[in-house]
């Protein structure tokens, strides 16, 4: 009891002092408010915007048909080449895509004779690449069928696929990024306002100060962890309601609550890390250095930025590991799927075993290095 | 070398300085003559280093005029004409020193940064070291090195280049007595030898400026008094009573504080044998000693030789090698909470929270001592320790006097009965160290409490019961301090003190320098001053372990993470199918899907709702529904419909998966009409052709843009974070005082990080080549070229970064974000420059990673050689010199 009361206090006394950092406090708005506001509406992730020429040497109606059929937002306006330059223009990086219709190609439609449209796709540019084929692909073969039917060149298909997309049927990007920006933040801002207080304490000498009272380490620890996952957590759920509902005007398809609960859990293994890495780092300036090389790859690998199948899977099986993978599939399938405790409870489970571990490693080691400070 | 007339002093006229709101000078005027030694005295905060600063115009002059040998210091021509006739020292113990680096070659770099020839600096160096006794110890890092010798290196570094004023901002605090003493010794013989010389110094010890020429007493800003120090003294007993008669403005002194020397004898404190390891390095060697109850003992000793080890022992924060400790005829054990509560502990520098007011600080503590009455104890004690004016005050903001009487109220709120104090009063004035050992005495005589307090103020020793001496972690000698002065038949217990350390551990003689050298070596100037900083970063970063592995792993271990973790090459993906058919034809169809390289065939579904909820779950990616006339409608020939739904929750994700659905789909299509032979003749054929990259492989197109992200973040932050600890640590202060230009600063600084930089980038394209299996198709040539480049523009940007920024996690933080953010947004790494926006292509056209990314990808990937990649390679030649030059015009060459 004595216990709880000192950890409550001391919890207490670490939200204080961060009312008064100012500038933990800006970083704090700006990672809840503007950093996901921008990170949502700024780059699409799908073809967007992408760059097309045509070589066209048949001149046709077909042809000029063809070049119309490429509209904004996905594409910029077609813009005519010469034949020939095609290639030359990808080198300098001024096309993504370029089409080379050849000489008579309407002609030999109409004859039967099946002629063929080349497009040249910078592969370098992988995201925009591999969609954006198959775009052009089913843009091109759909005007050329349609434009085949009306000539009474060919029959409609016998069989068709209709292609429903689950869960977000206008394919909208903010919804996706919004969220995804707002689960970085809270790994990114846990961490290092855990792992700051802790070093702040340090280099300030207070934590021997600390020490030298009926206090352990584990208490000092557990104070640190539980006032800032409450910070973070009462500041995800304002940007929740706020930000991601009102500004971004984002649908939570499952519960809120369910998310702020995973949140919960996850924020445990980010205060953890926090501890674990200002353990390690000798100064703030180590630290900051230390963040960026654990958190980056953390949220890289977590399944926010590529899809974790696309990983090779030797590195799948690591990755099983980061509890922010299992953060990330969990805050998808509730946020965007709507799906119930029932078919996350594994995700929270292994939030909950590994944020544990961390939990439990971290204040060994925060032990042993107050042992060891001289 | 003799007085001159071109130096004719130091004249400061109405000068006043202020940090934001605090005023640190408030209007002074002085005229010092050259040739003395003067000193100025005062307790801290009082801004004599302020006034320093200005003077060797390390600090920016805000208002009034300083005139230092013959002209404005506040003119940049003439401080750079006498920047070498000036040596400044700054406070704190080797602060413009570099830890990393050993003690000749600290010497040789301050040699290097005045120009002085290979044969000059040898016998400069040689006859330096000799005078000051360092001449054992020249290969020993100056970051392992005791005050004294730190002190004397400080000394020596100053005086390399024969200076005409020789600034020494309060060179022996933290010192102890006899190396204190050498060096006042050494400073006599220099001035003896070059009469000319002028020396400026300040002091907290008020006693060692009896023996000034001149002293300048100063107190809030001002001036209180300048002459001789005899004139000062007047009658009082010493230097420091005078000095408090004249702060006081004529209120007579507080009564002498002589504690009666009575006390039970039962020991309280008891230690025996006690030892403290750190590695090879022995802090505390056997220590022994026994405090009985309600006695004051003091712990006498310099910075570093104990002290504050001794004492984490006993409050158990620090485990004991070996001996014991006693509290209470208890052993002390890390784990025993209730002893304490027995015990009140102050570290030694102010480590309350000073984000919080006085008030939440003794209710905080309160609280986590569980006391009772708590609202009463917090009251009395903000009564008794005179805190009541304040108690709302953020504790940050209290004069440092009351912020120690604040910590006291602090260690004694759980009413301890014994007090462990840590240099309880440095740094504080004498009036506010009286009223502090007041309440001591209060305790100690009052409450019986036993008190436990350590210092370098031999006044402050006088006034406890005993005190024992410590000297490199052994104890020296012990008892009351008239015992101590008695045995070594000494007037004061410093020179007991000094005694007792000569018999112990006699220091190697020191003399003066010789001056004779005068051989002007050749002086390079600018281009070696900019080596001499290439040199010594280069020694201090291959030492610094962290920065090193940062440098080197951090590429490779975000190489490999962004190759493996970024690839949009999406196979194998889990889907579901609810056959409704059960035809031949609808099976055909799934083995179409599950033959393809993308799906692979999960237990089939027994409805809708089961095929949503594997969605849902993340367990498939697509579903398949197969209608129940799927097999009848394909072989009649009717329009039959597949449905399709994909998981579109990851829009990228979803769009693939898409696409491959509506592929496979396609060649069903054209399989069954083949197989039929009712193949129709196709009417257009569409060819996609992936060029550069033919298999489509994520691999070949990541891993050559990787670096261009990396080669700018890693570069710009190393490089920033170097500026910035120097300004962090202080040893900027000798780019501001030496004739170091800004240029030749930034460009000395840049050059190691260049190396460490292209050392990166040809591990990357190595790692590029043989670890991810991408072929260098292009020219390596104006690769090679364009890296270099490349890593001059970031380590640039770093620079100028650093210029603005003052802290080691500030720089980090916004190198970082000001590195990669414009690199994701603008560069093209995920959105090819021609699909941006004009505005946005404008910036990434004004930023050096487009053109990194596009080489890289060029040589590596489209295989395209110099003609193509010269614009590339032109673009990037722009941004280093620019980008260091703007840098140069952003750093302040004097500090604020």
């Amino acid at each position: 009891m004595r216990r709880l009361s000192c950890i409550f206090w001391l919890g207490l006394k670490e939200m204080m002092s961060l009312r008064r950092d100012w500038v933990m406090m800006v970083l704090l708005a700006w990672s809840f408010t503007l950093a996901p506001v921008m990170e949502a509406t700024g780059v699409a992730t799908s073809v967007n915007n992408a760059s097309i020429a045509f070589a066209d040497e048949d001149n046709s109606p077909l042809s000029r048909t063809l070049a119309a059929a490429f509209f904004p937002p996905e594409f910029q306006p077609v813009v005519q080449i010469e034949p020939g330059t095609g290639a030359a223009r990808m080198d300098a990086g001024d096309f993504l895509f370029v089409v080379a219709v050849p000489p008579g190609f309407e002609k030999d439609l109409r004859a039967g004779r099946g002629p063929e449209i080349q497009v040249l796709i910078d592969a370098t540019a992988m995201e925009q690449a591999g969609i954006g084929a198959s775009y052009i692909t089913s843009i091109l073969s759909t005007e050329i069928r349609r434009f085949a039917i009306g000539a009474d060149l060919a029959q409609p298909q016998p069989l068709d696929i209709i292609i429903r997309s689950a869960f977000n049927p206008n394919r909208d990007t903010v919804r996706f990024a919004g969220i995804n920006a707002l689960i970085g933040q809270i790994m990114w801002l846990t961490t290092i306002l855990t792992g700051a207080a802790m070093i702040r304490e340090r280099e300030h000498g207070t934590i021997e100060h600390l020490l030298a009272m009926p206090l352990s380490p584990f208490d000092i620890a557990v104070a640190k962890i539980w006032a800032n996952a409450a910070v973070v957590l009462a500041a995800a759920a304002l940007s929740l309601g706020f930000v991601m509902q009102g500004v971004l005007d984002i649908t939570i398809a499952g519960s809120s609550v369910l998310f702020l609960c995973g949140t919960a859990l996850f924020l445990f293994t980010a205060t953890a890390l926090g501890v674990f890495l200002a353990t390690i780092a000798r100064s703030m300036a180590q630290f900051a250095l230390l963040v960026m090389l654990t958190i980056l790859p953390m949220l890289m690998l977590s399944g926010g930025e590529t899809p974790v199948e696309s990983q090779p899977a030797w590195l799948q099986a690591a990755t099983t590991l980061l509890p922010s993978r299992h953060y990330m599939a969990a805050s998808q399938a509730i946020v965007f799927k709507g799906a119930g405790f029932q078919t996350v409870w594994p995700e929270f489970l292994w939030m909950a075993l590994l944020g544990a571990a961390l939990l439990a490693t971290s204040l060994v080691l925060f032990r042993r290095s107050v042992a060891q400070d001289g | 070398m003799t007085s001159r007339a071109d130096s004719p002093g130091i004249r400061i006229a109405e000068i006043s300085h202020r940090y934001r709101k605090h005023v640190a000078l408030d209007g002074i005027s002085l005229d010092l003559l050259p040739g003395r030694l003067v000193g100025l005295i005062g307790p801290d905060g009082v801004g004599k280093s302020t006034l320093l600063g200005l003077i060797t115009g390390a600090k920016q002059l805000q208002a009034g005029s300083i005139d230092v040998l013959g002209g404005p210091i506040g003119n940049a021509a003439h401080r750079r004409r006498i920047c070498s006739a000036i040596a400044f020292m700054p406070q704190g113990l080797g602060r413009n020193l570099y830890p990393e680096l050993s003690v000749r070659e600290n010497l040789e770099f301050f040699s290097r940064l005045f120009g002085q020839g290979a044969a000059e600096r040898e016998a400069r160096i040689a006859s330096l070291l000799t005078a000051t006794g360092l001449a054992p110890f020249e290969d020993r890092l100056m970051g392992r090195l005791s005050g004294g010798m730190k002190q004397k290196l400080g000394l020596c570094c100053a005086l390399i280049h024969d200076p005409k004023l020789l600034v020494l901002d309060e060179p022996t605090t933290g010192v102890d007595p006899l190396s204190r003493r050498q060096f006042w010794a050494l400073i006599g013989a220099i001035r003896e030898q070059s009469p000319g010389l002028t020396v400026l110094v300040s002091t907290a010890y008020m006693e060692e400026a009896q023996s000034f020429d001149r002293i300048v007493a100063m107190d809030a800003g001002r001036v209180l008094y300048q002459g001789p120090p005899e004139d000062l003294r007047g009658g009082a007993e010493d230097l420091e009573t005078a000095y408090q008669q004249l702060r006081a403005q004529g209120k007579p002194p507080p009564v002498q504080l002589q504690p009666a020397a009575a006390h039970s004898g039962e020991p309280v404190i008891t230690a025996r044998g006690l030892t403290r390891r750190f590695g090879d390095f022995t802090a505390v060697d056997h220590v022994d000693f026994s405090i009985a109850r309600g006695e004051i003992f003091g712990f006498l000793g310099s910075n570093g030789c104990g002290k504050s080890t001794t004492m984490k022992m006993l409050t158990g924060l620090l485990p004991i090698s070996s001996g014991e400790a006693q509290l209470f005829g208890r052993p002390v054990d890390a784990k025993n909470r209730a002893l304490r509560r027995e015990i009140g502990y102050m570290s030694q520098a102010f480590s309350l929270y000073g984000e919080l007011t006085v008030e939440q600080n003794l209710q905080l503590h309160a609280r986590i001592f569980g006391i009772k009455d708590r609202a009463a104890r917090v009251a009395e004690l903000t009564r008794r320790f005179g805190l009541s004016a304040h108690s709302a005050s953020l504790a940050a903001a209290l004069p440092l006097g009351i912020k120690q009487r604040l910590s006291l109220a602090v260690a004694v709120i759980h009413r301890p009965r014994v007090l462990i104090l840590d240099e309880p009063t440095s740094g504080v004035d004498p009036e506010a160290r009286d009223m502090f050992w007041a309440l001591l005495i209060e305790l100690s005589r009052n409450e019986g409490v036993t008190i436990f307090v350590s210092t370098h103020f031999m006044s402050e020793a006088e006034r406890c019961d005993r005190v024992s001496f410590m000297h490199a972690g052994k104890v020296l000698a012990e008892g009351t301090p008239k015992a101590l002065m008695a045995s070594q038949s000494a007037d004061t217990l410093e020179q007991a003190f000094v005694a007792i350390l000569q018999a112990a551990d006699p220091p190697a003689p020191v003399s003066a320098p010789e001056t004779a050298i005068r051989a002007r070596g050749s002086a390079a100037g600018g281009l070696s001053r900019a080596l001499a900083y290439a040199r010594r970063e280069t020694v201090e970063v291959l030492r610094d372990r962290v920065r090193l592995a940062f440098a080197f792993l951090g590429s490779v271990i975000l190489m490999l993470v962004f190759c493996f973790g970024i690839s949009l090459d999406i196979d194998e993906l889990d889907y579901a199918a609810l056959d409704l058919s059960q035809s031949p034809e609808s099976r055909a169809y799934l083995a179409e899907i599950s033959g393809s390289r993308y799906f692979r065939l999960t237990p089939p579904l027994s409805s809708a709702a089961e095929g949503r909820s594997r969605l849902v779950s993340g367990e498939v990616s697509l579903v398949i529904e197969l209608p129940p006339d799927f097999g009848r409608k394909l072989r009649t020939g009717e329009p039959a419909e597949v449905l399709a739904i994909v998981d579109g929750a990851i829009p990228f994700k979803g769009e693939t998966v898409e696409g491959y659905a509506a592929g496979l789909h396609q060649t069903f299509l054209t399989a069954q009409a083949a197989a039929r032979g009712t193949r129709q003749p196709e009417i257009a054929r569409i060819e996609p052709r992936f060029r550069y990259n033919q298999s489509f492989e994520s691999i070949a197109a990541m891993a050559p843009a990787m670096p261009a992200i990396l080669l700018i973040m890693l570069p710009a932050v190393l490089m920033a974070v170097s500026v910035a600890r120097e300004k962090e640590l202080g040893s900027v202060t000798n780019f501001y005082v030496t004739p170091t230009t800004r240029l030749e600063f930034l460009i000395g600084k840049q050059i190691p990080y260049i190396a460490i930089a292209y050392l990166n980038f040809l591990l990357l394209t190595a790692m590029t080549i043989a670890v991810f299996g991408v072929p260098l198709k292009g020219d390596p040539l104006p690769l090679a070229l364009g890296g270099l480049l490349y890593v001059w523009a970031a380590t640039s940007y770093g620079l100028l970064i650093a210029t603005m920024t003052s802290s080691q996690v500030a720089a980090t933080f916004a190198t970082t974000i000001a590195s990669v953010v414009p690199t994701i947004q603008f560069s093209g790494l995920l959105q090819p420059v021609s699909t941006l926006e004009d505005g946005a292509q404008t910036i990434g056209a004004l930023w050096p990673s487009s053109y990194f990314l596009h080489l890289n990808v060029g040589a590596f990937t489209k295989g395209l050689g110099w003609e193509a990649l010269l614009p590339d390679i032109l673009a990037l030649a722009c941004f280093g010199p620019a980008l260091t030059l703007l840098a140069a015009l952003v750093l302040r060459a004097q500090e604020k």
